[in-house]
């Protein structure tokens, strides 16, 4: 599978708006049974305001990847810079939230002080934590549920908390790992609205790591497919989809002439396993 | 041979038994007063049963004083048997389980800084607290005299492996994903320590504590046996036994019983108030 | 957390490199352990060794054993290096050094079996042996015991709400107390030798095993009983199909703790009676003469006695889980 644009390297455009820019990366772990490539020379560059969505199989370093843009892992070659800095760099000047695929809330503490959780570990004024937790509580739906405890809440609220408590302290880059992976199809749905229109409103970088299809299809301005062993990307497909997105927009024959696309990248890369 | 006592110890189990019976079928057994009655009636009726055969056939109290004189031996000697409770429980046990408490956390903390020393520390914690380790009470005896102190040092040795292993594993508790939370927010070492481990070793850290509130106890009386001032249970139960007294024995037990429940009862209420998020402890929030 | 893959250790390697990931930690605590109970014989012993040498005519500063009663042992030992020597072995040490209880240990139980002497009354072993019988006689009163205790309390609402909570209060109670008088009146009333003993062994490791095993009869979810039910599978079948089988782990773990307390019950229960025979009665005797290498190593015979019976439950428990498939 050739691809074509950022993905190979050979046409890197590299421009003041780019936040993300990963040139040639690898990424080999030691393990036990010997080396395993989670990353093997991986080019790409993510501009301010997209949504980039990361798709394949497991093992593909989709998550490896996000993983050493929050400075998580370290690639063993190539570089990568977040912010023109380095990730690790970023990661003290604190220029992304992440959400994992679990929403991770702390149970001794109520929705409102988890979210005051990095404001208290990155030294905001009580004031101010006060006024971020309140406008963040909004931006997810969750206004009045500050004194709840997490596990006095559904699964969806949970995740819904846990991407409040990434947005609270004003990063430009949001990193989500699968976020709504263990959640049922119609919460996800829901999120997936709610996610669009709260990206709309705030203008932030997101990068989405995910298992479906239309999900990825349906979140993203650009969809980047990867296949494993080693994990490399194997096409990057630039959306074609209008930025103002209703849920049916998933039955259009453009959405399903993108999801074609994607599904054909997916099965491309598994042609390489034997 | 006294047959109406014996006709009433019988009596006394078949009610209860009874009664439980029916109680424990009815429709209101999951309500908590069915839940509290049940025990509650058993105990007793166990303790008529128990008055019951010492009277009626005649036991002689060299070998099993009643309920009864058992009660009359504790209020008549509720002075004594408070100076023991002073000597041995708040001097020797509690101080001890203070002392040996903080110490097994801070070794934890220490520990926990140094995978090294973790891995090497576990094993041994985990076989040291399998092993008789009251045994240890003649030598500090020998050490640090007759008085409260050396019951304080066996103390300080009984709670400190238990404490030790459950702090360890306590503040190892946290999953992979809150750590790297905490990364992903550049947070330094005793902000992750206070913000999300400590928190999250609680319900461990309590899990020792309460394994230690009766290790206390234990090491606080068997170190009396020892060697001791003219006061403490260990040392009422040991002499009051050689006097064949064995209703005062009875009575420092009975006061063991409550201290020891007493106690645990505490540290476990603290417990709820400070691990209330634990699904152990969650009730109708 | 999907994309690393995570692999089994396998090879000759990994496998080395597994043991000493293991083991090095372990061997490096032990070691500064055993080093600073050799240094801490300085100061514990000093004094003693400072006495025993001006008494041999050493010269040691300052003079006189008055003078130095309060003086700190760090500060002696310094003041008098050429002596620090003799504090690893003198005959009543406050502290013994390792190697003193070690021969100790040694000289009282693998040289008086070379001897020919395994069984005499001076020999450690000997006295293992008496408490061991006790301990092991309790332990399975107590255990068996505790799973009938169990199997009743599963099995019938009544005794659960009755004596369910006095079972786990009861473990809260300092049951140890009561071993003097267990002796005692046992014994005014005919019973001695083991028995007593073993019966303080028994109540020790009842309440645990009783408790552990509810804990694991009733460890089966709501699935796996409903699953039985849809067999209409009687109680009996549920549970030696289901109940008993699903107990394994917490039975084998609830004995280790049940031997555990029956060999401290055995210990504590010849303490205090005068008894001449046990480990616990030679360190009531090695407290009463001062003989203090003579604690120590009968410490650590239990110390040892306990790591075997417990080991031993481990090995069994390891072996049963692994052929129940339950552990590999």
């Amino acid at each position: 599978m050739e691809s074509d644009i950022a993905a190979n390297g050979a046409a890197q455009v590299v421009s003041e708006s780019s936040v993300i820019v990963a040139d040639s990366l690898d990424l080999t772990f030691q393990t036990n049974d010997g080396p395993v490539q989670a990353l093997r020379d991986v080019n790409l560059t993510i501009n301010r305001g997209d949504f980039v969505s990361f798709i394949g199989p497991s093992g593909c370093g989709k998550t490896t990847f996000l993983r050493v843009v929050a400075a998580l892992e370290h690639p063993t070659g190539g570089t990568i810079s977040v912010n023109g800095m380095s990730p690790d760099e970023a990661r003290r000047a604190r220029a992304y939230g992440y959400v994992f695929q679990a929403a991770g809330l702390y149970p001794w503490r109520t929705i409102a002080k988890n979210i005051k959780l990095p404001l208290e570990i990155m030294g905001y004024s009580k004031e101010s934590q006060e006024e971020h937790v309140a406008r963040v509580l909004k931006l997810v739906d969750l206004e009045g549920f500050g004194e709840k405890f997490p596990w006095q809440l559904s699964g969806g609220m949970q995740q819904r908390a846990s991407i409040a408590r990434a947005l609270a302290f004003d990063a430009d880059i949001l990193l989500m790992d699968e976020p709504f992976g263990a959640l049922d199809e119609i919460v996800r749905d829901h999120l997936n609205e709610q996610l669009l229109a709260l990206w709309e409103r705030t203008g932030k970088t997101i990068g989405f790591v995910t298992h479906s299809i239309p999900e990825a299809v349906y979140l993203s301005t650009r969809i980047v497919v990867m296949s494993p062993r080693p994990g490399r990307i194997t096409d990057v497909i630039e959306s074609t989809l209008p930025l103002e997105r209703p849920l049916d927009i998933r039955d259009t024959p453009e959405f399903l002439a993108i999801a074609h696309r994607v599904r054909e990248g997916l099965r491309a890369g598994h042609a390489y396993d034997d | 041979m006294n047959w109406n006592w014996l006709i009433g110890a019988g009596t006394a189990l078949v009610a209860i038994s009874y009664v439980n019976l029916q109680v424990a079928n009815s429709d209101g057994r999951d309500q908590p007063i069915s839940r509290l009655f049940v025990p509650t009636v058993f105990g007793i009726g166990l303790l008529l049963f128990w008055e019951g055969i010492v009277q009626g056939m005649g036991v002689p109290g060299v070998i099993l004083p009643a309920p009864s004189a058992i009660w009359a031996a504790f209020t008549a000697s509720t002075d004594i048997l408070w100076l023991d409770f002073v000597q041995t429980f708040v001097k020797g046990a509690l101080s001890g389980y203070i002392i040996g408490a903080a110490a097994a956390f801070l070794v934890a903390l220490v520990a926990d800084a140094s995978d090294f020393l973790r891995r090497g520390l576990l094993p041994v914690g985990n076989f040291m607290a399998a092993l008789p380790i009251v045994g240890i009470a003649p030598i500090l005896v020998m050490w640090f005299g007759f008085d409260w102190q050396s019951k304080a040092a066996v103390v300080v040795v009984m709670v400190f492996f238990p404490i030790l292993v459950n702090t360890v594993e306590g503040l190892r508790a946290t999953d992979r994903m809150q750590r790297d939370l905490m990364q992903t927010y550049a947070a330094s070492y005793w902000q992750s320590l206070f913000k999300l481990r400590l928190p999250a070793a609680m319900p461990f850290i309590f899990n020792g504590l309460k394994i230690a509130t009766t290790l206390a106890l234990i090491g606080a009386i068997v170190a009396e046996f020892f060697g001791s001032p003219i006061r403490g249970m260990g040392f009422r139960i040991s002499t009051e036994v050689g006097r064949l007294a064995l209703d005062m024995v009875w009575a420092e037990i009975l006061v063991a019983a409550i201290a020891g429940s007493a106690f645990y009862g505490i540290v476990a209420l603290i417990e709820r108030r400070v691990t209330f998020w634990h699904p152990s402890q969650r009730r109708g929030r | 957390m999907t994309d690393a893959t995570i692999a089994k250790p396998s090879g000759l390697g990994a496998g080395v490199r597994a043991v000493s990931d293991a083991v090095l930690p372990v061997v490096a605590v032990v070691a500064a352990i055993i080093g600073l109970w050799y240094l801490a014989c300085i100061p514990m012993n000093i004094h003693t060794a400072l006495t025993d040498a001006e008494r041999a005519g050493a010269v040691v500063t300052p003079a006189g054993a008055a003078e130095r009663r309060d003086m700190g042992g760090i500060g002696l030992a310094l003041a008098n290096t050429e002596i620090v020597p003799d504090v690893f072995s003198q005959e009543r040490p406050r502290l013994p050094a390792p190697h003193q209880v070690g021969m100790e240990l040694w000289k009282t139980t693998g040289e008086m079996v070379l001897t020919g002497r395994g069984f005499s009354k001076r020999s450690l072993l000997y006295h293992a042996w008496v408490t061991l019988s006790s301990t092991v006689l309790g332990f399975l009163i107590g255990t068996v015991a505790g799973v009938g205790l169990a199997i009743g309390i599963v099995h019938s609402r009544v005794m659960n709400m009755a004596v369910m909570p006095w079972a786990i209060a009861s473990q809260t109670i300092p049951i140890l107390a009561v071993a003097p008088m267990i002796i005692v009146v046992l014994n005014s009333v005919g019973v001695t030798g083991i028995l007593p003993k073993a019966l303080i062994s028994a109540y020790l490791s009842f309440f645990p095993v009783a408790v552990g095993m509810v804990k694991g009869l009733r460890s089966p979810g709501a699935m796996q009983l409903d699953l039985l039910a849809t067999y209409n599978a009687s109680q009996a079948e549920t549970f030696w199909k289901l109940r008993m089988p699903s107990s394994m782990p917490y039975f084998f773990t609830s004995m280790k703790i049940g031997m555990a307390a029956a060999l401290v019950g055995a210990i504590v229960g010849e303490m205090p009676t005068g008894a001449v025979r046990g480990l616990g009665a030679r360190l009531l005797a090695g407290s009463y003469y001062g003989q203090t290498v003579q604690i120590w190593s009968a410490l650590f015979a239990a110390a040892i006695l306990a790591a075997v019976l417990v080991g031993l439950i481990g090995l069994i428990q390891r072996a049963v889980l692994k052929k129940m498939g339950m552990a590999s």
